[in-house]
């Protein structure tokens, strides 16, 4: 059986009332939405508008002022949920491990966790290769791959993991348009291959309307509109119209 | 300061708690091992050679001044294992090692990498710490044997070539035998095993918590062997007085 087989269990994610400020500054103000599982949910929003710190929330990289995030009902603060689940994350760097070749860093989910014996993780490893397209970079180290290879390979890392809930940190930007477009059809392949639930955050409007079930826009640690793409293309807001139309030749 | 030394307190608890999975990192300890060795063996050398040799050119005239220069051997053998050998190779691995060590967290702090691992439920205490804190703890005991062996041999090469201390291989080291005694060696090893658990919980402590970009890096890098270097001479005075209960 392949290790891709969708036998996984998505599941939901819910924010309460996220609050979070890093000194003076609050970046978070108060977040309440729900992410449906199995859907492809994108966060938009202009730089500086705490979409990634509230990623780093949401797999417990980071701990709220007030409020809480809830998997399946269950706190990500409690004991062991964290654990229970399968999450995923790919960063916006990759966050491959320098020291590592590209084989241990896709392995090493399940080399340290020892799920499988050594072979049966080479295996895994060139399948999932294959899958993201980068089938013969097993023995090659990051420093040798260009950034869309690191992308690339931080997701063929995250689907090893076999993960019920995928957060991705601005996985287009950086990368010219045809990888960013694979990319972006590598997101919706693995949501069908393991049936995993997505939050993707990024500011790349074409990313966001052409994978996203649904799309929430955030500006300034608040939620401005959630909905489907078209809802959310339809809003009256003039600062969603204007994040959303605005290109070189707009005065 | 008080903050830093009460992390530096639980990242060296956690560690300890996490000794159970040594078995199991037994591969990045050798890989460690090897790194820490291959980097400072040779270093190591040189280094107590010159300061045996030193230590005999010093001390030789004075004690020929006074007719003691039968003493020579004693007086080297009982420096170069209780205080010089481990103090100066905690002093060098600090600098080689814990800098390394220090630099290598931060650049992985700073690049999200142990993020990473953390987003896969692996503890980085478990996976980056252990081991180096294991490796340098078994490696510098090690090298302090070596800086021991060779400062020995430095002083005697000394004394027995310069002529106003003069006096023969044989005669230095049947001084060193009568007053060095195991309890000795062993007292500068367990200094040194000490001082290793330090460098390795303050570089990795100081590697983990660096924040910013490459300037970050760079910083903590300072800190850790600044840190180390303080450390190791203020509890060197305290382990001195806690072993002299021991003595004969």
């Amino acid at each position: 059986m392949s290790h891709l087989s969708p036998n996984s269990q998505s599941v939901s994610v819910q924010v309460r009332g996220l609050r979070k400020s890093y000194g003076p500054q609050e970046v978070l103000k108060g977040l309440d939405f729900e992410v449906e599982r199995g859907e492809i949910f994108v966060l938009m929003g202009p730089s500086g508008s705490g979409k990634s710190v509230l990623l780093r929330h949401i797999i417990g990289l980071e701990t709220p002022d007030a409020g809480d995030i809830l998997i399946e009902g269950e706190s990500v603060r409690s004991d062991g949920v964290m654990s229970k689940y399968r999450l995923a994350m790919v960063f916006q760097s990759g966050a491959l491990l320098n020291s590592l070749t590209v084989e241990e860093n896709v392995g090493l989910y399940l080399t340290e966790h020892r799920m499988k014996p050594p072979e049966e993780i080479r295996r895994i490893v060139a399948e999932v290769l294959a899958v993201v397209g980068l089938q013969g970079t097993e023995h090659k180290m990051p420093a040798e791959l260009s950034g869309g290879m690191k992308k690339r390979v931080a997701i063929a890392r995250a689907l090893v993991i076999e993960p019920q809930l995928v957060l991705y940190d601005e996985p287009t930007s950086e990368l010219d348009p045809l990888i960013a477009v694979t990319i972006g059809q590598e997101i919706r392949a693995l949501r069908r291959r393991a049936h995993a639930t997505s939050i993707v955050v990024s500011h790349d409007r074409d990313l966001a309307f052409g994978i996203a079930d649904r799309v929430a826009l955030m500006h300034e640690g608040r939620i401005l509109c959630l909905g489907t793409p078209d809802e959310v293309k339809r809003h009256p807001d003039p600062l969603i119209q204007r994040f959303l139309t605005v290109d070189f030749k707009t005065p | 300061m008080f903050q830093n030394i009460g992390e530096i307190v639980v990242l060296l608890w956690r560690t300890l708690q996490s000794m159970p999975q040594s078995w199991r990192q037994r591969t990045k300890v050798f890989e460690q091992l090897f790194e820490i060795g291959n980097a400072s063996l040779l270093m190591a050398c040189i280094l107590s050679a010159f300061i045996g040799g030193v230590l005999a050119l010093q001390t030789g005239p004075v004690l020929a001044e006074r007719g003691m220069v039968s003493v020579i051997g004693n007086v080297v053998g009982m420096s170069m294992c209780k205080e010089l050998a481990p103090v100066m190779m905690a002093v060098l691995i600090a600098g080689r090692i814990g800098s390394a060590m220090a630099a290598e967290l931060g650049s992985m702090r700073v690049y999200q990498e142990i993020d990473a691992l953390r987003t896969m439920n692996i503890n980085p205490i478990h996976y980056l710490v252990l081991p180096r804190v294991i490796a340098i703890s078994i490696a510098l005991p090690m090298l302090v044997v070596f800086a021991v062996l060779v400062g020995w041999g430095g002083g005697a090469a000394v004394a027995a070539t310069n002529d106003t201390i003069g006096i023969t291989w044989h005669a230095y080291f049947s001084g060193l035998r009568d007053t060095v005694q195991l309890g000795d060696v062993l007292n500068g090893l367990f200094k040194s095993f000490v001082f290793a658990v330090l460098i390795g919980v303050i570089c990795c402590h100081q590697g983990l918590s660096t924040i910013g970009g490459p300037r970050g890096i760079g910083r903590s890098v300072t800190k850790a062997v600044v840190n180390s270097i303080v450390m190791i001479l203020i509890l060197d005075y305290f382990l001195t007085r806690f072993l002299m209960h021991f003595e004969r």
